[in-house]
């Protein structure tokens, strides 16, 4: 149960790299009124961040080339059906993490 | 009179704290697992318990956690691991910038308590809910953001426990609970799309999966997020009538 100090600082420094960019438009948004094409862009960021970062749990990058990630796409399948047919986000992560491990229990032996 | 006081009582449970916590409950799972996941590499990485509190607390990022007690494993310099967690949180701006315009109307300092404790998964809760034609108020986003980060805290501290016994906790499928609460989130917010519109924002997630493709080939898969996102977010201003 210790801490050493080197690590320490750079939890403090990682604590204000990650606090900046959650807070700023906060603060900034708080006193400006938005154009209102600007706030449209604005409303469209939800659907696009989560398209990417699922996206970007579904690409691997290697030296040479960027591929799909096999046991991703597998296991992705059955969860977009349970998103889809329960509209439940409980239930889609439950069935993410079981197709998961079955996909890496069948394929890593 | 009474339908007044009525209609505001209403509207006031739907904005409580205590709603704000009953609507985190769905995604604790996914915190719960991906915490614990997190939690198990830093002690697998040498990363004390206690620093695994602390960082769990003080940076308050998954994907961040498990750079950091990476490259502090292989004792990467400080400056590099600060500089990296920083790349894979400035997509952190764009959830914000999204979220902040629903929150002027509150206090400097009620804006800055709930900016810091933003998640992903907050953010998707939040803009769901407004999605869905929902309201947000600043005690609900607290009841929201507060119950999160306990639980985040809490299932980081008992992966890095169990950590000593476990060491590949990729094998039960936990790391897995991220990606399918972002497709849960996706999926949430297109069918609450009206009709009219489907179509094109079913346009804008294929151009967000085409793009990322390339942009992955160039840049980090954190800034590929960031690029493709600013280009298809202006893609669907300019094509949206």
């Amino acid at each position: 149960m210790n801490i050493n100090p080197h690590v320490l600082y750079i939890i403090i420094g990682a604590m204000i790299v990650t606090a900046i960019p959650r807070i700023i438009p906060f603060v900034v948004l708080q006193r400006l009124a938005l154009p209102k094409p600007v706030l449209q862009w604005l409303s469209y960021i939800p659907i696009c961040i989560f398209t990417a970062l699922v996206m970007e749990n579904l690409l691997v990058r290697t030296e040479t080339s960027v591929t799909f990630n096999g046991q991703v796409l597998m296991a992705v399948f059955p969860t977009l059906v349970t998103a889809l047919w329960s509209k439940n986000l409980l239930a889609t992560v439950v069935v993410g993490i079981v197709s998961m491990a079955v996909v890496r229990l069948l394929w890593m032996g | 009179m009474s339908i007044a006081s009525e209609l505001s009582g209403t509207k006031h449970d739907s904005l409580s704290f205590l709603q704000g916590v009953k609507d985190c409950i769905p995604t604790l799972l996914g915190y719960v697992c991906v915490g614990f996941a997190a939690g198990i590499v830093g002690a697998s990485s040498g990363v004390s318990t206690m620093e695994i509190a602390l960082m769990s607390a003080l940076v308050y990022a998954g994907a961040s956690q498990f750079i950091m007690c990476s490259m502090l494993a292989v004792a990467s310099p400080p400056s590099v691991i600060i500089l990296t967690t920083f790349i894979v949180n400035a997509r952190h701006l764009l959830l914000s910038a999204s979220l902040a315009p629903y929150f002027s109307k509150y206090s400097l300092w009620k804006n800055i308590g709930i900016g810091v404790l933003l998640t992903d998964e907050s953010f998707g809760v939040a803009s769901d809910k407004l999605a869905k034609g929902g309201q947000v108020s600043d005690r609900w986003m607290n009841g929201l953001n507060i119950t999160a980060y306990l639980a985040w805290i809490a299932s980081c501290v008992a992966g890095g426990i169990l950590g000593n016994w476990i060491s590949r906790p990729e094998v039960f499928g936990l790391d897995f609970a991220l990606p399918a609460m972002f497709l849960a989130l996706l999926i949430s917010q297109l069918q609450s799309v009206h009709t009219s519109k489907l179509k094109h924002r079913l346009l804008l997630v294929l151009c967000m999966a085409v793009l990322m493709y390339p942009l992955s080939w160039w840049v980090p898969s954190h800034i590929a997020v960031i690029v493709a996102t600013m280009i298809t977010a202006t893609i669907g201003v300019l094509t949206d009538k």
